[in-house]
């Protein structure tokens, strides 16, 4: 059945909006890290896109379905992943977030995106429903709230947040009565000042640095303003490549990781963000469109759970560089130097294109 | 029940693979609602932007440009002054100054860079939030040693990092408060400076003269500092030399002071109250102007605290008043020189003119004694013999029959009344009584009574020391009057000729001369081969007339006034003493010859100099063309 599938069916819109972002990336690490202690960022992030590219390949080519049937495995296998993490995770900026396998180093909570993507997919199509009961919602919620918490815990709550939009996109799609929304949102506007007292110290300052950067502006609030400083310097038309002070004074934190797209608005002006912000939609609008032309639903749920996981990095990711989001250090995807986001997006890519592949029901 | 219901749906889905082609479409009207919800993410984002990059983008160019310009000013150094032989009296020394960088201060740190430079936590805290516009504060200057080491070691990015040290300059003054009061002192620049219009181009932490020449100088001596941009890294650490102003030194001065005569004079004053002033009367230099008790500016240079300014402000002895142009005291019998003129110009007298002093007189109810009341007064005297003797009942009359007025007249025209106009700050105006001046002051008439006070220099009349060394010295030169001046280029301003009769103010001069070298009052002052003319003058207190009867107005003494210049036929200089509580004045004439005794001394060993050079000029011309010709043959 495999040997059916095309090379020409792959979805080449995707991969090339895929491929031309990921050489934004490389273009922007190399110039913001240049003369740096990551100057070599650039070419591990070839590597990376280059071996992330043969596992999109290698996913696409398996079927979905398989994926589906095995996933209760997958799933205590990334839960264990993370618990192992814990244990023998390397701790770097103070947090646990990375296992060491030869040589690599490889953040776990970034691959539990792909198993929670599968696993709200098959879940939500095993229940068969359109009007999910709250049994449904506590028995998914608690699937996703085990590799939250254990997230949370590393400490990292950043990528523990990327979680949501899979479980709220997934569980909106398939259906949820009104009154449980009504319900849902009403514990959230309780829960959530309460939530806050148990955040770490640090996480509070972000998030009142994020309202008001001024209060402190060399402590907390300082990569927001240097963010913004940036961004603006920037201008209509950019700085131009390497010509940029925020990112080559050290002004800017992290300017080839999270802030990456501090560096390009720097370099690149209004006009560089239109570009990059208009292939992001591009990409975004692309597994949409995979998602409408699913064979199944749970195709479907698989599509826009990835979707949904984009728009969110995006939002957060370029919110808090233009100062509308909180500072929660989750990467951009495609652009940010780093190999354990790229290979999860490579995948999740893999599994639009394994949906695609098999959009023609016989 | 369910659990089991559930496991059979999943084993069929399994089983079947497939779901009908028509179940994602059931979803599509939600996808939709995704592709808007996304759109509406990206406009979000993209007008992020917008307001960043291209409304506003000049508040952030100009944010990352603090950001990575690091400025330090280039101080100018101040202009020196130099006394009239080119003397330096006032330098500048190369130091080193701590300043603080606005935007890297952190609260925390100040208590601990206050207790390592010994200053005052409080003071410093209250001067970083009151120059709030100050990019960078200046908080110690002249630092020591151990300071320097302090600020090297902590000044990078682990522990100070606000912390520059710049290169300054540290004014240096005389020692001893010499001429202090003449050349005043400098400092930080107040609030209330700054409102002034005249200071507009001044900014918060600049220096700035505070009193004296550096006062009223400052745009010429205070220079224009420059700047060094440098290209700095989130690290402090210096990148690269954008650019660099360098500063304009400020111009030195060179007064009309001298060095040898200002010495002599504060010499004189040692241990006394009051002032000594010596101007040349033919163009109003003023070449010697101490006032006592006197102060260290050095303990003012820039930032002084707040103790040391404390201390010497309310001292009750008033060390920063500079007498010689801000002391305002009757001027007792040096005043008696004008009367006469008015007396001799007005035809009212002349030379020959008698009257009888039995030791006092009456004029309108009112006895008014002499000095001389306890020998009997002075009997017959006529002009010459009244000067010499200082005679009070002369010029009781003298004054008596001129009226106010027409004494006011003549006394305003040598500038009594007025301002000198001298080129130092908060000089005070003397008065000049007159029915004009009674009616603008007091809304009252003129009492006729009043004027026989006046006479003989006392009553509403007030002068400082240099006014009435620019008003004798203006008589003495036949009535030119010269606006006192401290600048040695400047050009000398004729502010009043008197257009006077020669012989009536020669006849004043030879009074004058009597009372110095015929057995006057002022014999004191006499000097060997040199013609001193003077004046001798005991003037009770303006407020001792309010005191007397009570305890302290008893012990209030008198203060004691001398006026002297030389010589005679050409006055080239005037000098002037207050001895305040001195008693009487022949106690201010030892100091006044002394300083006459000075200019004549250094103007002699001048000459001889000058004779000894042209000497030495010929024999090296001599030798030159005899040398080759005739070896052997000296001079």
């Amino acid at each position: 059945m495999a040997m059916s599938r095309s090379v020409r069916d792959l979805d080449w819109a995707l991969v090339i909006i895929t491929l031309v972002l990921c050489g934004l990336g490389v273009l922007q690490i190399y110039s913001a890290t240049e003369a740096t202690k990551w100057h070599d960022a650039w070419w591990k992030q070839i590597i990376f896109v280059g071996s992330g590219f043969a596992m999109m390949w290698a996913l696409a080519v398996i079927d979905y379905h398989s994926l589906l049937g095995r996933i209760i495995y997958f799933y205590l296998a990334g839960v264990a992943l993370l618990i192992a993490t814990a244990f023998v995770g390397n701790k770097v900026f103070g947090s646990t977030r990375w296992i060491r396998v030869a040589g690599f180093t490889f953040q776990t909570s970034e691959f539990m995106k792909i198993v929670l993507i599968l696993l709200v997919a098959k879940y939500l199509v095993d229940v068969k429903t359109d009007k999910l009961d709250w049994r449904d919602l506590v028995k998914l919620g608690g699937y996703v709230a085990v590799p939250m918490l254990l997230v949370i815990k590393q400490p990292d709550l950043g990528t523990a947040l990327t979680y949501i939009p899979i479980l709220v996109c997934g569980v909106l799609i398939a259906g949820l009565r009104w009154k449980y929304l009504l319900a849902i949102a009403g514990v959230l506007i309780v829960v959530l000042p309460i939530g806050y007292h148990f955040l770490k110290p640090y996480q509070q300052d972000r998030l009142v640095s994020f309202i008001n950067p001024d209060r402190d502006p060399k402590g907390t609030g300082f990569q927001v303003i240097q963010s913004r400083i940036a961004v603006g310097n920037g201008g209509m038309w950019g700085r131009g490549a390497k010509e940029s002070s925020q990112t080559h004074l050290g002004f800017l934190p992290v300017p080839h990781t999270d802030f990456i797209f501090s560096s390009f608005a720097e370099e690149h002006g209004f006009v560089g963000i239109v570009v990059g912000l208009v292939l992001y939609f591009l990409l975004i609008m692309q597994v949409v469109q995979n998602a409408q032309t699913a064979p199944d639903k749970a195709g479907l749920y698989i599509c826009m759970g990835i979707a949904a996981l984009l728009l969110f990095h995006v939002l957060v990711n370029v919110g808090m560089v233009v100062g509308r989001m909180p500072v929660t250090g989750i990467p951009l995807p495609l652009m940010s130097s780093g190999g354990s986001n790229t290979w999860s997006v490579f995948l999740m890519l893999g599994l639009v294109n394994s949906v695609r592949l098999r959009r023609f029901v016989n | 029940m369910e659990v089991v219901d559930t496991e059979h749906r999943r084993e069929e889905d399994v089983s079947s693979q497939r779901l009908l082609r028509d179940d994602p479409k059931a979803a599509s009207g939600k996808i939709a609602l995704f592709q808007y919800l996304t759109v509406g993410v990206f406009v979000f984002l993209v007008s992020g932007f917008w307001k960043i990059q291209v409304q506003n983008p000049d508040v952030y160019s100009e944010a990352a440009e603090r950001n990575r310009i690091k400025s330090t000013p280039i101080l100018a150094p101040r202009g020196k002054l130099l006394d009239r032989d080119g003397r330096v009296i006032v330098d500048n020394k190369a130091s080193y100054s701590l300043l603080l960088n606005r935007d890297q201060i952190k609260p925390e740190h100040l208590p601990a860079i206050a207790e390592a430079l010994q200053l005052d936590y409080g003071e410093l805290a209250n001067k970083i939030r009151r120059m709030g516009s100050t990019p960078q504060i200046i908080i110690k200057d002249d630092l020591s040693r151990d300071d320097i080491a302090f600020v090297e070691s902590h000044q990078d990015g682990s522990a100070y990092p606000e912390m520059q040290l710049i290169k300054s300059w540290r004014r240096q003054y005389p020692q001893d408060g010499l001429a202090a009061h003449v050349i005043g002192y400098v400092g930080e620049i107040s609030e209330s400076e700054l409102d002034l219009p005249q200071f507009s181009d001044y900014h918060q932490g600049d220096i700035i003269g505070k009193d004296g020449i550096e006062r009223e100088y400052d745009q010429q001596l205070r220079g224009v500092d420059g700047q060094q941009r440098v290209l700095v890294d989130n690290w402090g650490r210096e990148r690269a030399l954008e650019d660099a102003k360098a500063a304009v030194a400020g111009k030195d001065l060179q007064l009309t002071i001298d060095l040898d005569l200002q010495a002599v004079a504060e010499l004189v004053m040692e241990g006394k109250r009051g002032s000594v002033v010596a101007l040349d009367p033919r163009n109003g230099a003023v070449l010697a102007m101490v006032s006592r008790p006197s102060f260290d500016p050095n303990k003012f240079t820039g930032r002084i605290s707040r103790a040391d300014w404390n201390e010497i402000a309310t001292n009750p002895e008033k060390p920063l008043m500079n007498r010689a142009i801000q002391a305002e005291f009757a001027p007792g019998s040096t005043f008696k020189p004008f009367v006469a003129l008015a007396g001799l110009e007005t035809g009212t007298i002349d030379e020959d003119t008698e009257f009888h002093c039995p030791g006092g007189a009456s004029f309108y109810g009112h006895y008014f004694a002499c000095w001389r009341q306890k020998q009997g007064g002075h009997g017959t005297i006529s002009l010459h013999r009244a000067i010499a003797q200082s005679c009070d009942v002369f010029f009781y009359n003298v004054a008596n029959r001129l009226g106010i007025d027409r004494l006011a007249h003549y006394a305003e025209l040598a500038g009594f009344g007025h301002k000198t106009g001298v080129d130092l700050p908060n000089e005070r105006e003397s008065t000049m009584p007159s029915t004009r001046w009674k009616m603008r002051v007091f809304r009252q008439k003129w009492y006729l009574g009043e004027t026989i006070s006046v006479g003989i220099g006392q009553g509403a009349l007030t002068v400082s020391p240099l006014e009435l060394a620019a008003a004798e010295g203006g008589l003495a030169i036949g009535g030119n009057w010269y606006r006192p001046h401290l600048l040695k280029d400047a050009r000398p301003v004729l502010t009043r000729t008197g257009h006077l009769n020669p012989d009536n103010v020669q006849k004043i001069i030879y009074g004058m001369y009597g009372v110095v070298n015929e057995g006057g009052t002022g014999h004191v002052a006499q000097l060997p081969n040199i013609k001193v003319c003077g004046k001798t003058g005991t003037a009770q207190l303006a407020s001792n007339q309010l005191l007397k009867g009570t305890k302290l107005g008893q012990t209030m003494k008198d203060n004691a006034w001398f006026v002297g210049y030389a010589p005679e036929e050409a006055p080239e200089i005037v000098v002037v003493a207050l001895f305040e509580n001195g008693e009487h004045g022949d106690h201010a004439g030892p100091m006044v010859r002394d300083v006459l005794k000075a200019y004549f001394d250094k103007k002699a060993r001048g000459r001889e100099l000058e004779a000894e050079a042209r000497g030495f000029h010929a024999r090296a011309l001599f030798a030159m063309f005899a040398g080759p010709l005739g070896a052997g043959v000296q001079p």
